[in-house]
């Protein structure tokens, strides 16, 4: 048997894991509940889905436009754009601002792009502080660990592990596990780094090309602190999250916290156009875009695969994934996980280290029938795994066909030809419904959890015939 | 960093895009709700978050926010003294907590700002009826930090400014010819997380009470 790769070791692991997955399923039934409760109002739904997925399949369809429109805007507005090919690109840009401001330390407001550029530890290197202070990822990256939810970062720990966490991190706090005061603790942590970080770094959930204008969309208020009391704002995005006009922000705004949370609106919704005005009193003097590419123009290129591309991160895909909600979101090994991080992940990296995320689908269809811009998540599951296996050269998707096994592709091609020469068909189903106790009960991977299934005693066209159907 | 612009625009022209069609885009949704209809679902809206909603009158609002400093134990109320509101508040300043004036950049006040100020009350562009949300837009005098630092945010809401939706909202004001703001904001209730144990808890960065007073 071949060696079990890493990301299979990880599965087995989460699924040993009784209790986390317990919180899992726990925490994913009340988050597609919440769902449920927010779209009483089916034919409101599927209006509020078309209009959200042509919203962001007609930004895509101008994109160059768009991000050229966004860039001479905001530029207009007195913001500096700056664009990345690569994720070390956008680290190296990041580390130039600090710099210039001789800048030791940046507070974040939540931000998967940042993520994705593996931000923190690249800033480390260079013995800068970059401190989280979106509560769940305060809490994770004081325990050294990544998100393993897109909306919820620490969803997998309960109360009792963060108190835990909190009491060995800051002794001098009183112990507790009541959430109250275990958020007012972190509270008055943070408003002393909010207080005195020279620069803050925010995600953006929506940029309008017609104003210059990032939104985000939030609960706590640390998007607005980081982005609103540093002198210096950098904004990190991928070179997706445009859109064309500001109408085009209410039904996305409405669709969003529905989708993810299950909430009716955020606390906070923070547009931003530009860094403090002559007379203004207060925000950030500079303010600083940096545009992430980081693979996304591959994908573009593809007409298939675009439609990655329109997807606005509310985890719902997530929630509903019945694989995600048994391994959890550590398993899958990479920034995104769920059905989101499936498709966008071997697209990003390439198919060589994530493409056997594709196979780990029971392609049930739960995550493209609630992804609130239709993304069609099954079907580009397929396609990936096809590309992982095709020699055509038809796909530009990253290590197309350094999937494909001989073994395999033999067997398939046998198969294929069995079934399309009716004799040797019905022989070989004869044969294998006649001889069906000499089949192995070991069947590698598959039985170790499994009982092998059991072949009938007749085949499916003896059994037809029988019923009188005679016409195949 | 030109070369990656140039390069990220060209890799995303290099490919010809057929025009497509986007069904349903330009849905502006809104509702025909009474005035008194639009007001309810406000306020219970913001009340399922945990805000306080108070209805009050041209003629009353100043005596009960002079009441509601007190039930607070407010030690002081962070406002301007130029907006209509501001002056009304001025003028009986006897009655308040002690009034202060954000009249300096934020780097000159600030340890005051984070350590000193219990409150702060601001004017509102207006309400959305849908979502339970207040609109922002913060200025020169009433600047972006009022309705975030302070533990306590007032908001003045005039009822005949209530919308149905956001999106009514934007066209009736028609934010895009008048241009956007440095910020603009919704604000929908005190900062909340539920990032530990997906338990509901309130007061993470920005305010921990929000008090509306709609007039
Ligand atoms: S793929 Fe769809 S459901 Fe999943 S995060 Fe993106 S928008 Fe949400």
């Amino acid at each position: 048997m071949a060696m079990p790769t890493e990301f299979r070791i990880r599965v087995e692991d989460a699924l040993k894991k009784d209790e986390v997955r317990t919180h899992f399923r726990k925490a994913m039934d009340t988050l597609m509940t919440n769902r449920r409760n927010q779209f009483p109002d089916e034919a409101e739904l599927q209006r509020l889905r078309t209009q959200a997925q042509s919203i962001r399949a007609n930004a895509l369809s101008k994109l160059p436009e768009l991000l050229e429109q966004l860039e001479s805007n905001l530029v207009r507005n007195g913001v500096q754009v700056h664009w990345a090919e690569t994720t070390d690109e956008a680290n190296r840009i990041v580390l130039n601002i600090l710099q210039q401001h001789n800048a030791r330390s940046i507070i974040k407001g939540k931000s998967m792009v940042s993520e994705e550029m593996g931000l923190n530890h690249f800033l480390e290197q260079q013995g800068i502080e970059a401190l989280e202070s979106d509560l769940g990822e305060f809490i994770i990256q004081l325990d050294g660990e990544t998100p393993s939810h897109i909306i919820m970062p620490a969803i997998h720990k309960n109360k009792e592990e963060i108190a835990r966490l909190f009491n060995a991190r800051f002794p001098h706090i009183p112990y507790t596990d009541d959430v109250d005061e275990l958020t007012r603790n972190a509270r008055a942590i943070l408003r002393d780094k909010f207080y005195s970080a020279p620069v803050g770094l925010s995600g953006v959930n929506f940029a309008v090309a017609e104003t210059g204008t990032l939104c985000l969309v939030e609960n706590e208020g640390n998007g607005r602190m980081a982005t609103t009391v540093p002198p210096v704002h950098i904004a990190v995005t991928g070179i997706e999250k445009v859109v064309e006009k500001l109408a085009d922000i209410p039904p996305l705004f409405s669709i969003l916290p529905r989708s993810a949370t299950g909430q009716p609106v955020t606390t906070y919704f923070n547009m931003i156009s530009g860094p403090r005005k002559p007379g203004e009193k207060d925000g950030p003097t500079e303010v600083h875009l940096v545009l992430l590419d980081n693979g996304r123009s591959t994908i573009y290129s593809d007409p298939e695969l675009l439609a990655t591309l329109r997807c606005i991160r509310c985890g719902a895909c997530i929630n509903h994934c019945p694989v995600y909600v048994r391994i959890g979101g550590h398993a899958y090994g990479t920034v995104y996980p769920g059905p989101i991080g499936t498709i966008l992940e071997p697209q990003k990296e390439g198919l060589r280290v994530h493409g056997e995320l594709v196979q780990a689908s029971s392609l049930c269809g739960a995550c493209g029938e609630v992804c609130p811009v239709r993304i069609p998540i099954p079907d580009i599951i397929n396609r990936l795994r096809h590309d992982g296996v095709r020699q055509d050269g038809g796909s530009r998707t990253r290590d197309a066909g350094t999937r494909r096994k001989r073994l395999e592709a033999v067997t398939w091609r046998g198969w294929s030809w069995a079934a399309s020469h009716p004799s040797l068909y019905h022989l070989g189903s004869r044969a294998a419904t006649r001889l069906r106790k000499l089949m192995p009960q070991r069947l590698g991977a598959w039985t170790r959890v499994r009982t092998a299934p059991a072949l009938a005693a007749q085949t499916l066209h003896e059994r037809l015939k029988a019923l009188g159907v005679d016409h195949e | 960093m030109n070369k990656a612009r140039d390069n990220i625009l060209q890799r995303l022209r290099a490919q010809e895009r057929p025009p497509g069609s986007f069904p349903g885009r330009d849905f502006l949704s809104r509702h025909d709700w009474p005035a008194a209809e639009c007001l309810q679902r406000f306020t219970e809206r913001l009340q399922a978050v945990r805000a306080e909603v108070h209805h009050s009158s041209p003629e009353g609002w100043l005596e009960l926010l002079v009441q509601l400093c007190r039930d607070k134990n407010l030690n002081n109320l962070l406002l301007s003294p130029q907006t209509r509101w501001g002056q009304a508040i001025y003028a009986q300043a006897g009655r308040f907590p002690k009034l202060q004036a954000y009249e300096h950049p934020i780097e000159d006040w600030k340890p005051a700002m984070f350590h000193g100020i219990d409150a702060s009350l601001t004017g509102t562009l207006g309400g959305i009826a849908e979502t339970g949300s207040l609109i922002l837009w913060p200025d020169a005098e009433e600047p972006r930090q009022m309705s975030l630092v302070p533990p306590v945010h007032f908001a003045l809401l005039e009822a005949g400014r209530i919308y149905s939706t956001f999106a009514e909202a934007i066209a009736r004001q028609d934010w895009v010819t008048k241009g956007m703001p440095t910020n603009a904001l919704l604000i929908s209730g005190p900062s909340k997380s539920a990032d530990i144990a997906q338990v509901l808890a309130y007061g993470v960065h920005g305010p921990k009470e929000l008090v509306v007073l709609v007039v």
